[in-house]
C-alpha cells in the first residue's frame, strides 16, 4: 500500500492510496461534517456538508466522493465554507417538517447535533411546511416523511447489506420522497426481511420503531461498520 | 460496400436527380407539419396524379427537414431542371396548385407569397452542420448519399490513422455544441488515449432547454450526419459501440433514427466491417423518459445504463470512466453534425470560419419577438445586433428591442447596449450569460426581467432531480423570493437573501443543472437591478407585467426604527 502526501489546513500530512479524501481527512482528526456519507455504504455527494476547498479547482469539491491524490492541497474550513455548510443546513431544515420537540429522535439526532455544533440557530429561509404522511403500517418500524432529508442511507444500506432493495425514491426534485416496494405501503412489503438496518442508520427521526416516543430514538450508525469487518475481514466484535 | 460503391451509388443517384424537370421540396418538419404541411402533399399528390403520365415521372416531391424560415411555413421549394429556384411561403392546400401550375408552365404564379433568394435570413448565414436540411428527405438514404454523406468515414477509415482524424479535429478548433464548449479534439483525444478495452461513444440529442429545437430539427432532417460523425468519432477512439440518446418527446427523431441506423446498417456503413475495412461499430438509440437532467452527460449515462437518471460527482470524467466504466465518449448532436465536413474539407477549411477562440458555426432557435423567427446557423462572432436585425427583420409592430436571453435556464439576458458584441463562447460568458445549446430568445420592452429570472427558476425547480440539498431547496426558495418579488410582498432584505442564495446553488451543487440555474437572476441583477429595485421599494413593475397586489409580511422599517428608540432609551 503505497502512502501519498497532501496538504491538509497548511500541514503536510499523509494517506494512503485510493483513500477517498473524507477518509484522509478523518484519519488525521480533523472533524468534517456529513450526513449522507456512512462508513460501509456506497458515496452519495448529495448532502454538500463535506465540501472541502481543493488548490487548483475552481469548484468546491465534497471530500466523501473525492479520491486523494498525491500533492493535493485541502481546506477544510474557512468564513466561506464554514457560512455555506450553515446555509445548506438552513436550507435542510426549512425543507420539510423539523419540530424537534415533539421528534422520537430528538437529542439522539444527527441533523439536530450539527446543527448545533455548526452554529445554526435560525433559519433564513421560507419554511416550505409540506403535508407528508407517515407510513406505520409496518409492525416493527414506521416512517415519517417529514423528517426525512433525503440522504438515501436507507435505500443503500437495504440494497448494498441487506440485499433486499426494499426502499427506492419517487418523484423528483422538491418532490422526491423514499418508498417501499414500488410504493406500496411498508407493512405489505414483500421485499422487507425486517432487519432493521434502514431505521438504525437513519440519521434523523425519519425511521423510528414502533412505539417509540419523544426522544426514545436512539440509533448507533457504527453498527454497519462491525457487521461489515466480519463479513469482510472475519472479525466479530462488539 | 466498399468506397468504389459508396461513390457510384451515390453519382446514379445524382443522375436521377438532375434527370428530373421538377423537384418539390416541402418542409416535413415538426413546425411546418403543424401549420398544415401534410395538407399540402395531399392536394399536391392528388394534382400531380391528375396531370398527364410523363409529368409524373418527370417530377418529385420531396418531403425535407426544416429550411430553417419556420415562422413562416409551410415553406415549399421548386427547383426547375436549369438549377432556378423559387421558395414559396405560408402554402395552403389552396394555394398549392396555382403554385404547381405556374412551374410546370413556367409563367409567375399570382396572389401567392414568394420569398426572394436575396433575403438576409437566407443569405446572412452560414450553413455547416444545416447544409443537407431542406435538401434531402431524411428518411431516403439515397438523398443522404447524394449529398454525399458517409464520405468523409470512408476518407477516414481508408486514409486517416485514428489519431490523425483526433488531430485534424483538433486544429479545426471545433468545440463542443452543448453548451459548455470544451475542445472536441481534446476529448476525442482523452478518450483515445485512456487505456480500456471497451470504449463508447454517445450522442447527446436530449436537448431540454425550454424553446431550443436545433438537436431536434438536426436529427429530424439529416439524421445520417450524425450517425457519419458519431462513426467517425468510434474510428478515432477506438470504440465499437455508439449510443444516441434522443429525449421521449420527440418522438419522429427517434423514428427517422431508427430507420436511418437500419438503411445505414443494411448498406454496409454500420455495422460490422464498415466500408469493407476492419472497423465494427454500431449505434443503438436510446429513449429518455422526459427529466430535463438526463442532458447532463453522467445523468444521460446513468440513464442508459437502466438507472434513475440523476448526475454522479466528476471527476471522474466521462472520458475516464463513463458508461459501465469504461472510457466514453460523449458529445452533443450538433458536434457531430460538424465531424464530417471537418474531416472532408479539412481542419484549416473550418477554423476559417469563426474568431480567434471559437472557430465554425453555431446553429440557433431564434425566437420570441423577431420577424423571422426559425431555426439559423451563423457563422461564430456575429454580432448579435445582425441576428436579430438582419436575420431576424427586428421586431415587430414596431417593438423596442429590450435583450435577448441565450443559453435558457443557464443563460442570461443581454441587454441593449451589448447588440454589437460579438457572439462566442468567450463573449458571451464574459456578459455574464452563455452560449447554451443555442436557444435565442428577443425581447422587447414589455418583458419584466425578475419575471423572466421567476420563469427560469420555476423550470430549474421542476427539472432539479432532488439528489443534492443546495438545488433540491435552494431552487424552490429562490423562486419563493421571486415570486414575492414580483407580487410585491417583498422587503428590501430578501433581495439580499437572494443573492446570497444564488451565490451559494451556484457554488455548492453536484451538477451543472444546480450550479447555473441561478445565472438567470445573477445576470438580470446585473443588467436591470432597478427593475428589481422598482418592485421592491416602489412596488412598480416598469414593464408594466407584474400585478403586484400582494403585500409584505412584515416591514422591517418600523421594526428597526422601534429597536432604534428602545437602544436610545436604555
Ligand atoms: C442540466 C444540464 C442539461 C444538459 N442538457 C444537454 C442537452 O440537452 N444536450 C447536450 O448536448 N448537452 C447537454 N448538457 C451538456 C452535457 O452535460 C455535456 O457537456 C455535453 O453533452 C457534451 O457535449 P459537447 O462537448 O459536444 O458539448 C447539459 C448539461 C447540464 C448540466
Ligand atoms: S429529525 Fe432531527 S432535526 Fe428533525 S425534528 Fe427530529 S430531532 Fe429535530
Ligand atoms: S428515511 Fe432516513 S435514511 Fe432514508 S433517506 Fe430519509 S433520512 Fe435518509
Ligand atoms: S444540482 Fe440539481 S439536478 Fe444536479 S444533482 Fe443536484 S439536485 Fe440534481
Ligand atoms: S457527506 Fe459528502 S456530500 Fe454528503
Ligand atoms: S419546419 Fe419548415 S421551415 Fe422549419
Amino acid at each position: 500500500m503505497s502512502v501519498i502526501t497532501l496538504t491538509l489546513n497548511g500541514e503536510l500530512v499523509s494517506a494512503r492510496t485510493g483513500q477517498s479524501l473524507l477518509e484522509a481527512i478523518r484519519d488525521q482528526g480533523v472533524k468534517l461534517p456529513t450526513l449522507c456519507h456512512l462508513d460501509g455504504l456506497s458515496t452519495r455527494g448529495g448532502c454538500r456538508l463535506c465540501l472541502v476547498e481543493i488548490g487548483g479547482s475552481p469548484r468546491l469539491l465534497p471530500a466523501c466522493t473525492t479520491e486523494a491524490v498525491e500533492g493535493m492541497v485541502v481546506v477544510t474550513h474557512n468564513d466561506k465554507i464554514n457560512h455555506y455548510r450553515k446555509l445548506i443546513l438552513e436550507l435542510t431544515f426549512a425543507e420539510r417538517n423539523h419540530t424537534c420537540a415533539v421528534c422520537v429522535s430528538n437529542e439522539h439526532c444527527e441533523l439536530q447535533a450539527l446543527a448545533a455544533e455548526l452554529g445554526m440557530d435560525h433559519v433564513r429561509y421560507d419554511y416550505l411546511d409540506p403535508d407528508l404522511g407517515m407510513d406505520t403500517s409496518h409492525e416493527k418500524f414506521g416512517v415519517d416523511h417529514n423528517r426525512c432529508i433525503l440522504c438515501l442511507r436507507c435505500v443503500r444500506v437495504c440494497d448494498e447489506v441487506e440485499g433486499a432493495h426494499t426502499w427506492d425514491v419517487r418523484g423528483r426534485g422538491i418532490l422526491s420522497q423514499v418508498i417501499t416496494d414500488l410504493n406500496r405501503p411498508w407493512g405489505e412489503s414483500e421485499t422487507c426481511t425486517e432487519c432493521g438496518k434502514c431505521v438504525e442508520i437513519c440519521p434523523t427521526g425519519a425511521l423510528f420503531d414502533q412505539g417509540a416516543s419523544v426522544g426514545e430514538m436512539k440509533k448507533d450508525a457504527r453498527f454497519l461498520r462491525r457487521i461489515l469487518d466480519g463479513r469482510e475481514k472475519r472479525q466479530w466484535q462488539r | 460496400m466498399n468506397p468504389t460503391e459508396l461513390h457510384e451509388r451515390a453519382e446514379q443517384e445524382r443522375r436521377r436527380q438532375r434527370n428530373l424537370r421538377l423537384r418539390l421540396f416541402l418542409c416535413y418538419s415538426t413546425p411546418c407539419l403543424s401549420a398544415g404541411a401534410d395538407r399540402v402533399k395531399a392536394v399536391l399528390d392528388e394534382e400531380i396524379a391528375a396531370c398527364n403520365t410523363d409529368a409524373q415521372i418527370d417530377l418529385e416531391v420531396v418531403e425535407t427537414g426544416c429550411m430553417g424560415l419556420c415562422s413562416r411555413g409551410p415553406l415549399l421549394r421548386i427547383v426547375q431542371a436549369d438549377g432556378s429556384e423559387k421558395i414559396f411561403e405560408n402554402v395552403t392546400p389552396e394555394s398549392a396548385p396555382s403554385i404547381l401550375d405556374a412551374c410546370l408552365s413556367n409563367t409567375e404564379p399570382t396572389k401567392v407569397a414568394q420569398l426572394s433568394p436575396d433575403l438576409a435570413f437566407f443569405t446572412q448565414q452560414t450553413r455547416i452542420a444545416l447544409e443537407n436540411n431542406g435538401w434531402i428527405d431524411p428518411e431516403k438514404i439515397e438523398h443522404s448519399l447524394a449529398r454525399g454523406a458517409y464520405g468523409a468515414l470512408a476518407q477516414a477509415l481508408h486514409d486517416m490513422t485514428p489519431e490523425e482524424v483526433c488531430n485534424e479535429i483538433t486544429r479545426s478548433g471545433l468545440r463542443g455544441r452543448g453548451g459548455g464548449g470544451y475542445p472536441t479534439g481534446v476529448k476525442w483525444e482523452l478518450v483515445r488515449k485512456a487505456p480500456g478495452e471497451r470504449k463508447f461513444v454517445v450522442a447527446n440529442g436530449d436537448e431540454g432547454d425550454p424553446g431550443a429545437y436545433m438537436d431536434r430539427s438536426l436529427m429530424e432532417s439529416d439524421p445520417h450526419r450524425v450517425l457519419e460523425g458519431m462513426a467517425i468519432a468510434g474510428y478515432a477512439v477506438g470504440a465499437e459501440q455508439g449510443y444516441i440518446y434522443v429525449r421521449g418527446e420527440y418522438p419522429l427523431v427517434a423514428a427517422r433514427l431508427a430507420k436511418a441506423i437500419k438503411a445505414a446498417e443494411k448498406s454496409g456503413l454500420l455495422g460490422s466491417r464498415v466500408l469493407d475495412s476492419g472497423f465494427n461499430f454500431r449505434i443503438d438509440l436510446r429513449v429518455g423518459g422526459g427529466a430535463f437532467v438526463c442532458g447532463e452527460e453522467t445523468a444521460l449515462m446513468t440513464s442508459i445504463m437502466g438507472r434513475r437518471g440523476q448526475p454522479v460527482p466528476r471527476p471522474p470524467y466521462p472520458a475516464q470512466s463513463g458508461l459501465w466504466g469504461c472510457p466514453t465518449l460523449i458529445n452533443n448532436v450538433e458536434t457531430f453534425a460538424n465531424i464530417a465536413p471537418i474531416v472532408k474539407n479539412g481542419a484549416a477549411w473550418y477554423a476559417g470560419f469563426g474568431t480567434e477562440k471559437s472557430k465554425g458555426t453555431k446553429v440557433f432557435a431564434l425566437c420570441g419577438e423577431v420577424v423571422n423567427s426559425g431555426l439559423i446557423e451563423v457563422e461564430m462572432g456575429i454580432s448579435l445586433r445582425r441576428i436579430v436585425f438582419d436575420i431576424g427583420g427586428g421586431l415587430p409592430d414596431g417593438g423596442r428591442f429590450k435583450a435577448a436571453q441565450t443559453g435558457g435556464p443557464s443563460g442570461g439576458c443581454i441587454p441593449a447596449e451589448h447588440l454589437d458584441t460579438p457572439v462566442d463562447y468567450e463573449s458571451l460568458k464574459d456578459l455574464g450569460s452563455m452560449m447554451g445549446s443555442g436557444g435565442l430568445i428577443v425581447m422587447n420592452e414589455t418583458s419584466c426581467m425578475p419575471d423572466v429570472a421567476k420563469f427560469f427558476m420555476e423550470f430549474c425547480m421542476d427539472e432539479s432531480c432532488g439528489k443534492c440539498v443546495p438545488c433540491r431547496a435552494g431552487t424552490v426558495e429562490m423562486h419563493r423570493l421571486l415570486t414575492r418579488i414580483t407580487d410585491g410582498s417583498a422587503v428590501p432584505e430578501d433581495l439580499q437573501t437572494l443573492e446570497e442564495l444564488c451565490r451559494l446553488v451556484q457554488e455548492t451543487s453536484l451538477c451543472g443543472l444546480g450550479m447555473t440555474a441561478p445565472n438567470p437572476v445573477l445576470n438580470t441583477l446585473l443588467y436591470f437591478r432597478n427593475e428589481y429595485l422598482a418592485h421592491v421599494d416602489e412596488r412598480n413593475c416598469p414593464a408594466g407585467n407584474c400585478t403586484l397586489d400582494r403585500i409584505p409580511l412584515y416591514k422591517l422599517p418600523e421594526h428597526v426604527d422601534r429597536l432604534a428608540i428602545l437602544k436610545e432609551r436604555s
